[in-house]
């Protein structure tokens, strides 16, 4: 059975590369006993959000109303 | 169709018009600085990758794709002058010493015992609504100083991939890095910077 360093290194890895089958069932078995790895997992997501968010406008209001006139757009 | 082209001369020109609001150009252009010196690590440089960035967009207001926001049309070419300003400096700087000491200096016994699982006070522990917390600048200031508290070489390769989005395979073969590598040190960033963020941020708040 993997232990938890294998299983956050295959965590942070499925955000680079796509996990085999074996690899998912893994990490599966593991999170569901492992609150720690269960959070972690979520965090690799919440991590890359914040980033994107960094980068592309944290001004909250602003940005969000260019966003959805931008969908306004692609509606027409 | 008469419609839909006068609403995208009406899109244009409010991005026209924001292009030309100096308080707006201004606040964008401090944003742009800040994510270019963190990434660049060179004040001049990222001066010039934003200057460049921002003539660029001027000058193509008018042929630019409506559909995206102004701001995340703006970060899209800022973005390709610090990749390009990086490749540049890749040159000089080689991939080797990205690498050095990379082995070493991590020491992943501060948070895993010796058969591979968390230490009891280290497990990480469940974020509670973590995307509320964009909202708020001290967290983007903690969010930077846990980002500074990196060693040097992972917080650019964290930001390359990251923030400016290049994929493995292109900064694998810019920094002539393999691409385990690479993910061996995404792995220990990510795992400093969610620490550093739970410490500092996640669980702090929650006591306050």
């Amino acid at each position: 059975m993997m232990n938890c360093q294998q299983v956050t290194r295959l965590l942070s890895d499925a955000q680079e590369r796509e996990l085999s089958l074996k690899e998912r069932t893994a990490l599966k078995v593991h999170t569901m006993m492992c609150s720690g790895c269960r959070n972690f997992g979520q965090q690799m997501g919440t991590l890359r959000e914040i980033a994107r968010k960094y980068v592309n406008g944290t001004t909250g209001d602003n940005s969000d109303q260019l966003t959805a006139n931008s969908d306004d757009d692609r509606r027409d | 169709m008469k419609a839909e082209q006068a609403q995208n001369d009406k899109t244009e020109d409010s991005h026209t018009i924001k292009l030309a609001d100096p308080v707006y150009i201004n606040e964008l252009r401090v944003l742009m600085l800040k994510f270019a010196t963190l990434q660049l690590n060179d004040e001049a440089l990222a001066e010039d990758a934003v200057q460049e960035a921002l003539m660029g967009a001027l000058k193509n207001a008018a042929s630019f794709n409506r559909r995206s926001a102004l701001k995340t049309w703006v970060f899209a070419i800022l973005k390709n002058k610090i990749a390009d300003a990086l490749r540049k400096r890749q040159r000089i700087v080689e991939g080797s010493s990205l690498l050095k000491n990379c082995e070493d200096e991590d020491n992943l016994a501060e948070l895993f015992n010796n058969k591979g699982f968390w230490h009891v006070d280290e497990r990480p522990a469940a974020w509670s609504q973590p995307m509320e917390s964009v909202k708020s600048d001290h967290f983007w200031r903690v969010f930077e100083t846990c980002l500074s508290a990196l060693p040097e070489n992972q917080s650019r390769l964290f930001m390359m991939r990251e923030f400016i989005e290049l994929d493995s395979t292109e900064i694998c073969e810019n920094l002539n890095i393999t691409t385990s590598n690479l993910h061996v040190l995404l792995y220990r960033a990510r795992l400093r910077l969610r620490e550093c963020l739970e410490n500092h941020w996640f669980i702090e708040g929650e006591k306050s």
